[in-house]
């Protein structure tokens, strides 16, 4: 246990809904309800679900954006999730993130080179003005972009390169941990598989680099990740090795997930059932009972509306929340 | 199996201040009443182009439709004025699109019957009451549940999906020979895609409606479409049936997409570098600059058109269709 | 270094090579400068209203030199000639000439505009910076007020304020600029928060840089655009304003001459000599009007949506 880069324990994330003059608060969003997981050293946890699933809210809790409601987040042997701003300099150094849109993530005042070198400004981890150029040029080379470019502003990057400039930037402050929010969802294909080979590279050359991986794009995360976690309204669902997951699904949630997802193979797709799920992804803001799933689950019984399934391990690591598994 | 749609030589150019961008580049495909076709390709490939410039939906200026045909029935596409009847009586009647994007493309301030029951009393002879039997009859269809109730709600008291369901309801509600679908599914979620998915494929199926699939998701077009063209900087470079496409792809281009895309269990090749500039594009084959299989010949050559290989499937790739002089 | 970034393939020559394929097919560089001046002169009219503005700086800065004749020297021999080859404007009341009065008074209208402009922007900017930033109380307490000042009618508050501060430039000046700068408020606290929301800030937050780096290195520098084009439009409305108090006597007092307190002189002659009054109401139409047009043009050619196009 002592490798694990962090460990997420019950993290719970409501957000007040407010309402009236004087924003009384009337009812609360949970988009987290007790999470729970670990990420190892030099380890990628895929995160998969669908808008509104609240797997962006993790990324966000986990780098302290947000403030968890309860839980514990304890970041390389310390616990981060109730510190206070002051007290979190050292984590926003050792754990960066990599937003989806690769066109608001950048400041279009700045150039590139100013872009990628804010965390070692804000750091102070170069003393001079040449030594800033050769990290920024390091960083450059390190996320395939060229050097040359470095005096050029965002707007006349492409989407992948943007997104290579957000890399960079991430790993200025030679983090241990880097939270990628949907990095290719706004990417074209052949631009998706650059920045997946980029980041498994970068995981090879530098040793300890952890990532979690945020996505709904099943394969991606199934290609990038060691772990793959499924999450359904506020809850992990599933979660296992990456290959224990794709070949042995067990929610059914999962399985309905992966069923959706064409395959880009006609002779996979050819023999493949198509199972579609019925129904709409339920609002957080009332939660049906017992198995949040259970409202659209094609194997609902009684127990499911009332009693809510607990994370059980069923071997080799292998967690599912199902009362029927 | 009849011809629907027959385009030779589409050529869309916008003018820019760099210069003239030819976002289409002389291509020919054909769409078979009652087949899936699907159009695949990145952002700026000229996919979704095409599509607009066949239905005369290209802003005008700075976009021109400069050379092709576009033969649906009888009538050249590309001939007819914008605005014109005929136009218009094609536009949603025999030929309809679906766009990516529903909450802009239908209209916030009308009831979901009153924006269907239009295109109804628009093209068909019909009174209003019959407009919305069938309009209901429709949202039956497109699994819209409560079809009755749900009949007069505004686009905004809908999900992302239902409304999405209420496009394919729409395009559907003429009983057209052609739907095109421009990414419609693009903004939805893996599990109502595929619920929106299987609804307009069993649709298009049971109506014997021809549809145009424009996608970037190989995934899709892998699972519904019966043929695709391959698009890349303006240009497709392969054409095929779907099997035939995958069993063995013969443009480099393809070969790299079908690799780029993660598969269960296996590795991803990046393709380098990124598309061409569309302007003052020379000559040669498009791919040419990150092409691993490039010969002497495609640096001296000018690219060449699609060419048939066998069956149905053609690519523009010289060294594949036997065009080269010194295949290796 | 990156792998994905060079092939290898057979080159031109035949022979096998490794290539590096150009990531960096860059779109080409994009002159901003040169593409701000091309939008914003793109409409004619704007482009005669900034050479309309330059003119009237021009004059104000060489008055001394422009205008024909002192603007304060009587000459009780010709008073209130018609225009002829001597006045061009003709003469007013006490025989000054009017032209050279338009032409001093230009040095009041942009003096008092600019000053209020600058003072009135650098209030409001400040205070809508910490209203944007902030959320809850801070904000919605300075929001409402500021919102209980734009709802006083700007006329009657600047009629309040240089009663209490008293005539003259300074009170004109402090008059309208108490006035202005909760517009400014407004613009920046709504700018602020939408500029808030893009992800760059909130991976600056990621990164652990302190509030202050935020607000004034990736906040307000995204917010420029607008506070400039805010500021040439008040120009319009802050000479205006100088016009209007003068014209009712709590401006800018004789014998200075201001356009307002000028209309006001020939007010009594309309009938007679129309001229003593239009003179320098059209003169304050065509500054406000023409700020407003570069101002106009001003928003087209800092619209954000156009960095890094051509078009």
């Amino acid at each position: 246990m002592s490798n694990n880069i962090i460990e997420v324990r019950d993290l719970k994330m409501y957000f007040p809904v407010l309402r009236g003059l004087l924003k009384r608060k009337v009812a609360d969003v949970k988009a987290l309800d007790g999470i729970s997981f670990d990420i190892k050293e030099g380890e990628t946890l895929g995160l998969v679900g669908e808008s509104g699933c609240g797997k962006t809210t993790v990324g966000r809790n986990l780098i302290r954006l947000y403030k968890p409601t309860d839980g514990s987040i304890v970041f390389k042997g310390k616990e981060i999730a109730k510190a206070k701003e002051k007290d979190l300099g050292w984590v926003r150094r050792e754990m960066a993130m990599v937003f989806q849109d690769p066109y608001s993530s950048l400041n279009p005042r700045l150039n590139s080179a100013e872009i990628v070198g804010e965390p070692l400004k804000i750091h102070n981890l170069v003393s001079s003005k040449k030594e800033f150029n050769e990290r920024v040029e390091e960083l450059f080379v390190m996320s395939g972009l060229s050097p040359d470019m470095m005096d050029r502003y965002p707007h006349e990057y492409s989407g992948g390169q943007r997104q290579r400039l957000s890399i960079a930037r991430a790993l200025a402050g030679d983090p241990s941990l880097i939270i990628c929010d949907e990095p290719i969802s706004a990417l074209d294909v052949s631009m998706q598989a650059q920045i997946l080979n980029l980041l498994q590279k970068l995981q090879e050359k530098r040793e300890g680099l952890s990532y979690l991986f945020i996505s709904h794009d099943l394969l991606a995360v199934q290609y990038i990740s060691k772990r793959v976690a499924v999450m359904y309204l506020g809850h992990i669902v599933e979660m296992a090795d990456s290959e224990e997951l794709y070949s042995h699904t067990l929610h059914p949630y999962s399985q309905a997930l992966l069923s959706a997802q064409p395959l880009p193979d006609p002779f996979i797709e050819e023999n493949r059932e198509v199972v579609v799920m019925q129904g709409e992804l339920p609002t957080p803001l009332n939660p049906p009972s017992g198995c949040t799933f259970h409202t659209r689950c094609p194997m609902a019984q009684k127990i499911c509306s009332e009693k809510a399934p607990e994370l059980k391990d069923v071997g080799c690591g292998h967690c599912v929340a199902c009362h029927l598994v | 199996m009849s011809r629907l749609l027959t385009v030779e030589g589409l050529t869309t150019e916008f003018k820019t201040e760099r210069g003239i961008v030819r976002a289409v580049n002389n291509i020919s495909y054909t769409v078979d009443s009652g087949e899936i076709v699907g159009v695949v390709g990145e952002s700026g490939c000229g996919k979704s182009v095409s599509q607009m410039s066949i239905m005369g939906l290209i802003p005008s200026p700075p976009g021109k439709v400069v050379a092709g045909t576009a033969i649906f029935g009888n009538t050249d596409l590309l001939k007819l004025k914008k605005e014109s009847k005929e136009m218009c009586e094609i536009r949603g009647n025999r030929i309809s699109m679906i766009f990516q994007e529903p909450m802009t493309s239908l209209n916030p301030a009308l009831t979901v019957n009153k924006q269907m029951s239009e295109m109804l009393l628009e093209h068909k002879s019909i009174s209003k009451k019959e407009a919305r039997e069938r309009v209901i009859d429709m949202l039956r269809q497109v699994g819209i549940p409560d079809p009755e109730s749900r009949a007069d709600d505004y686009p905004h008291q809908m999900s992302g999906g239902m409304r999405q369901r209420v496009m394919v309801g729409m395009a559907m509600i003429c009983d057209p020979a052609l739907i095109i679908a421009d990414e419609a599914t693009t903004a939805l979620d893996a599990t109502i895609q595929a619920q929106l998915l299987e609804m307009m494929n069993n649709l298009v199926r049971e109506h014997h409606t021809a549809m145009v699939m424009v996608t970037h998701n190989l995934g899709i077009v892998a699972r519904y479409a019966d043929r695709i063209n391959v698009m890349y900087a303006g240009s497709i470079i392969e054409s095929g049936t779907v099997k035939e496409i995958w069993a063995n792809p013969l443009h480099p281009y393809t070969e790299s997409l079908i690799h780029c895309v993660p598969q269960l269990g296996q590795k991803v090749e990046a393709i380098p570098g990124m598309p061409p500039s569309l302007i003052n594009r020379p000559p040669t084959c498009p791919f040419l600059p990150r092409c691993k299989y490039r010969q002497k010949c495609c640096f001296e050559d000018p690219v060449q058109e699609l060419t048939l290989v066998e069956g149905t499937h053609s690519t523009m790739c010289a060294l594949r269709s036997g065009g080269a002089k010194n295949e290796q | 270094m990156n792998d994905t970034s060079s092939i290898m393939a057979v080159d031109v020559d035949g022979q096998l090579r490794e290539f590096r394929v150009l990531d960096e097919e860059l779109l080409p560089p994009v002159n901003e400068f040169k593409r701000f001046w091309r939008v914003f002169f793109k409409r004619k009219v704007v482009l005669i209203c900034f050479v309309v503005v330059l003119l009237f700086v021009f004059a104000a800065f060489f008055a001394k030199w422009v205008a024909p004749y002192d603007p304060n020297e009587a000459d009780y021999y010709s008073v209130m000639t018609q225009p002829s080859s001597t006045h061009l404007l003709g003469t007013d009341t006490l025989g000054r000439d009017l032209l050279s009065r338009i032409i001093y008074g230009t040095q009041i209208a942009l003096e008092v505009g600019l000053i209020t402009v600058i003072i009135s922007a650098a209030i409001g900017t400040v205070i809508g910076l910490v209203a944007g930033y902030a959320t809850g109380a801070v904000q919605a307490i300075i929001m409402r007020i500021t919102d209980a000042i734009m709802a006083i009618p700007s006329l009657i508050l600047q009629l309040l304020i240089s009663q209490v501060v008293g005539h003259g430039t300074f009170g004109v000046v402090v008059a309208i600029s108490l006035t202005l700068f909760p517009g400014y408020i407004r613009l920046i606290c709504g700018q602020v928060q939408s500029v808030k929301q893009n992800d760059y800030v909130q991976a600056e937050r990621c990164m652990g840089a302190s509030r202050s780096r935020i607000m004034f290195k990736h906040i307000l520098p995204n917010c420029v655009s607008p506070l400039i084009v805010q500021m040439t439009m008040m120009m319009g409305v802050a000479i205006l304003s100088e016009a209007s108090l003068s014209f009712l006597g709590l401006g800018i007092t004789p014998p200075t001459p201001a356009w307002g307190s000028m209309c006001y002189d020939g007010y009594q002659y309309l009938m007679t000599n129309p001229l003593l009054s239009i003179a320098p109401g059209l003169a304050i139409m065509l500054l406000v009007l023409s700020f407003n047009m570069v101002g106009d043009g001003l928003r087209d050619a800092l619209d954000p949506r156009l960095r890094g196009s051509l078009n």
